[in-house]
């Protein structure tokens, strides 16, 4: 049977990816949030997955307003990185694992989540720069990736609730793979950054760390927050935050193991934040 | 009965919602069009004959040759998709961001690299007069 071992969590900034292929992690600026993920680049080496679940949202790159699922679960064999605009990150093409992402699709479905499936997309820097940050600068991702895109875009997102249930489903639908796979849930964006409008550059230091604690300690009772106390208090693009419910709520019920606890600002105009939860064997 | 848009009293802040969604849709393919290289030479090389390939108001078209990023997103842009203007432009997104907030590049990145703006603290939309 597969299992989920573990959940990361971090913020998917496209100006970190842009700091890592120009080579400026190394600037003052820089240091500081690029030493905050050594240790999660150890702990990785160390616990390495068959397969990465990843959430993430798509920023007007792979669906414009033409499409706009709320869930789209990638079943490809690959996926390349987007050209956002910039030309592609020069990273490596993301390698998908078919059986496992058709298998979750299947089964959370039949759990009344109407999930829409993908079989050809490009990747932008939501998925990928988690990667960076986690993997490394390598020649290619250490395990296959299932994409997971949400839309966070256009309102109304899914409600917290509904992110934490869905989590649940694909807990379970990943406990009913036949295959002994180590699964690891990812869950990125955020935490709080406003983006547009007058109030741009909004960062809510104490919400945040409020936010942690209460996504490692009780993350059911976070799962009831509603959108408008994200949009308020962590900003409109803050709102992103609802994913990380996706992969808690894939965790088991039993208190996690904190592997790793990480928070920085300023990644350009966004606060970073990072955990990674173990659970118990 | 009225849907529920509780999002609206939010200062200096427009939620891209259903509403905004549809008003802005072409302005947002517009920008979307950018994503290709030959698309921006092409708006590059005359703004207002690209603009005029699309079926947008001339309100929207008028805010995206001021780059009037706060007027854009009233008509119904979305950040994600005008960020792909200043793509275009060559500017960094800390440029387009300050735009917003009637601050200059330099004065929003310190307020960034001092901790962001704090929660409750006062917004200026800079086309209002001071």
């Amino acid at each position: 049977m597969a299992r989920i071992t573990a959940s990361v969590y971090t913020s998917h900034v496209p100006a970190i990816g842009a700091a890592l292929d120009l080579g400026k992690s190394g600037e003052d600026y820089w240091k500081p949030l690029f030493a905050g993920y050594e240790p999660s680049k150890a702990w990785f080496k160390d616990n390495t997955p068959d397969v990465i679940f990843l959430v993430y949202n798509d920023h007007a790159t792979a669906f414009s307003l033409d499409m706009i699922p709320t869930f789209a679960i990638g079943c490809a064999a690959e996926y390349k990185p987007a050209d956002e605009g910039w030309g592609p990150r020069p990273v490596p093409v993301v390698k998908g694992h078919s059986e496992l992402a058709s298998h979750i699709a299947q089964s959370v479905i039949q759990d009344d989540f109407d999930l829409t499936i993908v079989n050809r997309m490009d990747v932008d820097h939501g998925l990928t720069v988690p990667l960076s940050l986690i993997c490394g600068q390598v020649a290619q991702w250490p395990c296959p990736v299932i994409p997971f895109a949400v839309n966070v875009v256009q309102y109304p997102v899914p409600s917290g609730r509904r992110c934490f249930n869905l989590g649940r489903a694909i807990r379970k639908a990943v406990s009913l793979y036949d295959e002994p796979l180590k699964v690891q849930i990812w869950g990125t964006g955020g935490m709080s950054h406003q983006l547009q409008g007058p109030r741009a550059g909004l960062i809510n230091r104490e919400w945040d760390k409020r936010f942690l604690d209460r996504l490692i300690a009780e993350p059911d009772k976070l799962a009831d927050v509603p959108h408008l106390e994200y949009v308020q208090e962590a900003g409109s693009e803050g709102i992103e935050l609802v994913m990380w419910l996706i992969a808690r709520g894939a965790m088991s019920d039993q208190p996690p193991r904190v592997a790793r606890r990480f928070y920085h600002v300023p990644a350009s105009n966004t606060a970073v934040g990072h955990l990674i939860l173990e659970n118990s064997q | 009965m009225a849907l529920d848009k509780p999002y609206k009293g939010v200062p200096g802040t427009t939620i891209f919602d259903a509403e905004q969604a549809r008003k802005g849709y072409h302005l947002n393919q517009f920008c979307m069009s950018l994503m290709k290289a030959e698309n921006r030479e092409r708006f590059k090389a005359n703004e207002r004959a690209y603009l005029d390939e699309w079926p947008m108001s001339e309100e929207q078209k008028q805010a995206v040759l001021a780059r009037d990023l706060n007027r854009c997103i009233e008509l119904g842009g979305n950040i994600y998709f005008l960020a792909k203007i200043g793509a275009t432009d060559g500017r960094s997104f800390q440029f387009m961001a300050a735009s917003m907030t009637g601050m200059t590049q330099e004065e929003y990145a310190k307020m960034m690299l001092q901790g962001g703006r704090a929660p409750g603290s006062p917004v200026r939309d800079p086309r209002e007069k001071q």
